[in-house]
């Protein structure tokens, strides 16, 4: 059996993805910053100080919580939900701001930039950069500005001065390539909180190591409940950082099934979607090869999903490897699917999900019922709704 | 000896070296101004393969780039441009451009295409050397010069891997940040460009933010060329033929480097 766990490799690479395609003046900071990490994941004060943050300020372990009724409205296979809605600032992201963050701390650099696009990731870092005494600079796409006007404000009454990025598509890919040019230009004080799996080595892995505790929690709270693993882990991937951290823990546990759920925004044909590994072909974007979204000429394509913080052209390498190994299947779910599962988890559970969940839980919606009811499958929610409530509003209008 | 290496061996004054986007503002205009451009006294023109995410392009570049797509430049359009301007002259020919569209073309394609159309070098500005063997032996195998880049953030081993692995000149960055016009050449640059020297004896020449005869001046005293982007991309911008604005600048920096 193959042994996926070990990666990456010395390189940074996950079979054909991965590596470190970026200008010379980062070269430094990104070996820098790997020294750091291997230090401080050898060094139990670190190890100590990350844990005890996450189970008194993050509120870990999040539950493993049946979902009884949303599981009888299926009829099929018992569903659970991991509920990192349920994490402090509302969604996975601060996982892994804790873990950098200390990491920024531990490396001497007081200033912090992050990219953000849902503004999920921005709020974790913000979060943090308050709690840590640090400066936060969050580059956001103009449009993504617009559309989660709330998390902007939260940003903001924590400290951090919110950047609009006016380029291309105004979008996370934008908001990355301006923290990009600023991290060149700041390099020897200023530390980048990359927030998905995504980038240059070794940020995927990072991201991924800080994240995987959502899937260790799994572990032992299903081993504990039920006795055994799950037959399915579900989670949607824009980037891949929630996905990748409930994956992993699980990824050579090969009777685990793991199913990664895109963006298809209005649908694969009409152009408007973000499912890079569903839809896309292999490039370099950001740093990294992976699949990407691009056009005929190698330019990066345009995007579109319902929930910004899939809206993201790229994906991580480790993904992208686990795409053609066939280790983890990819699906996807479009806007009005997770339009829908939205609001099912809402009436049935009372549980309100981001939208980037609610595509995790829409696809549960089709599989589910597909499924004998010894069957268990683990949903990770990966965020909260309520930054969400101003876009439901309108689609919900416009229905 | 590569082509691009050539203009440093047989000349005797310092390299002036000009960065255009190609097909901005329009086709028309890359094509008319190239050649104008030998003829002031560059050695070297760098030919800009708009891409979508210049993540490593300041403000005037990002801009050229964006509206050179939107009029529907491509990778084979810019390598139909090269074609015509090697026509019309012998100046030296790079092209720069980011890893994402030359992979898509195909590595050995787009190689066995640059020089067909006249193209000696390349210059990727997201591809350090450490990623660079399968493009370094298409390159090769088509005698282009892949050119790559130093910066102040290099350490002393860097600087060896990347001066072994540049061929035609080395390209000096000589500042922390993105592509742009500013005002003064930043300190510590004779320290760093001394640095370089002290490993390698292949050209070295100098960009980033250099936009004035007397920055070129400078930097002429410390390396083998200056290079001159930004300034020139916003002089191209608002010029009309017969290109006074930009002609005059382009000499005014020959001056500078011959004095």
């Amino acid at each position: 059996m193959m042994k996926y766990s070990i990666l990456p490799d010395v390189r940074g690479y996950y079979g054909q993805f991965g590596g470190k395609f970026v200008p010379e003046t980062l070269m430094f900071a990104l070996g820098e910053l790997e020294s750091a990490y291997h230090e401080a994941q050898r060094d139990k004060t670190f190890k100590q100080q990350l844990k005890q943050l996450l189970k008194d300020y993050v509120g870990r372990p999040t539950p493993l919580y049946p979902a009884i009724k949303l599981t009888e409205h299926c009829g099929g296979a018992q569903i659970l939900l991991k509920r990192e809605d349920l994490a402090h600032t509302g969604a996975h992201k601060i996982n892994n701001a804790i873990g950098q963050g200390l990491l920024a701390v531990r490396m001497g650099k007081r200033r912090v930039i992050a990219e953000t696009g849902a503004g999920q990731h921005g709020v974790a870092v913000a979060t943090v950069c308050a709690l840590l005494g640090l400066e936060c600079v969050v580059y956001m796409g103009a449009e993504d500005i617009r559309r989660q006007s709330m998390n902007v404000f939260r940003m903001e009454l924590l400290g951090a001065d919110v950047r609009s990025v006016d380029s291309g598509s105004r979008t996370l890919k934008d908001a990355v390539n301006e923290a990009v040019r600023d991290w060149v230009t700041n390099v020897e004080t200023t530390y980048y909180l990359l927030g998905s799996s995504v980038g240059p080595h070794p940020y995927p892995m990072l991201v991924r190591d800080f994240q995987s505790v959502i899937g260790r929690e799994t572990r032992e709270q299903i081993l504990a409940s039920h006795g055994r693993l799950p037959d399915y882990i579900i989670a949607c991937v824009g980037g891949g950082s929630n996905s990748i951290g409930i994956f992993f823990p699980f990824i050579d546990d090969e009777s685990v099934k793991l199913v990664g759920v895109e963006g298809e925004g209005e649908g694969i044909a009409s152009g408007k979607h973000s499912a890079s590994l569903s839809a896309g072909s292999p490039g370099v974007l950001h740093g990294a090869h992976s699949y990407l979204l691009q056009d005929d000429n190698g330019q990066i394509a345009e995007t579109h999903s319902i929930a910004p913080g899939l809206d993201y052209p790229g994906v991580s390498p480790e993904h992208s490897y686990y795409k053609d190994t066939g280790r983890v299947s990819y699906v996807t779910a479009n806007d009005d699917e997770a339009l829908e599962a939205f609001k099912l988890l809402t009436t049935t559970e009372g549980i309100i999900p981001a939208l980037e969940s609610a595509h995790a839980i829409a696809h549960v919606t089709k599989l589910a019922s597909e499924l004998s009811r010894e069957i268990l499958v683990v949903v990770n929610v990966s965020g909260r709704g309520d930054k969400d409530l101003s876009i439901v509003n309108e689609a919900l209008a416009n229905e | 000896m590569s082509s691009i290496g050539v203009v440093f061996a047989e000349s005797r004054r310092k390299a002036l070296v000009a960065y255009v986007t190609v097909g901005y503002p329009t086709v028309e205009s890359t094509l008319a101004i190239v050649p104008l451009l030998a003829e002031c006294g560059c050695d070297i023109v760098e030919l800009g393969v708009p891409f979508s995410d210049p993540l490593a392009d300041g403000a005037t570049i990002q801009e050229a780039s964006h509206q050179a797509l939107q009029t529907g430049v491509t990778p084979q359009t810019c390598l139909e441009v090269a074609e015509q301007i090697r026509q019309k002259t012998d100046v030296a020919l790079a092209f720069m451009t980011y890893y994402n569209p030359v992979l898509h073309y195909g590595l050995e394609v787009f190689c066995t295409a640059c020089a067909k159309a006249g193209v000696e070098g390349l210059i990727v500005p997201d591809l350090p050397p450490d990623e660079s063997t399968d493009l370094d032996n298409a390159a090769r195998n088509h005698g282009l010069d892949l050119i790559f880049l130093l910066t102040p953030t290099s350490t002393t081993e860097r600087i060896r891997l990347v001066v072994e692995k540049s061929r035609g000149f080395v390209y000096v960055v000589s500042l922390l940040g993105v592509t742009g016009a500013r005002d003064s050449l930043p300190t510590g640059l004779r320290d760093f460009v001394g640095r370089i020297r002290q490993e390698t004896a292949k050209p070295l020449c100098v960009g980033f933010g250099i936009s004035t005869p007397d920055q070129a001046r400078q930097v002429g005293q410390l390396a083998d060329g200056v290079i001159v982007g930004s300034r020139l991309v916003q002089l191209i911008r608002d010029d009309k033929p017969p290109y006074e604005s930009v002609t005059s600048f382009v000499r005014g920096l020959r001056v500078a480097l011959d004095q």
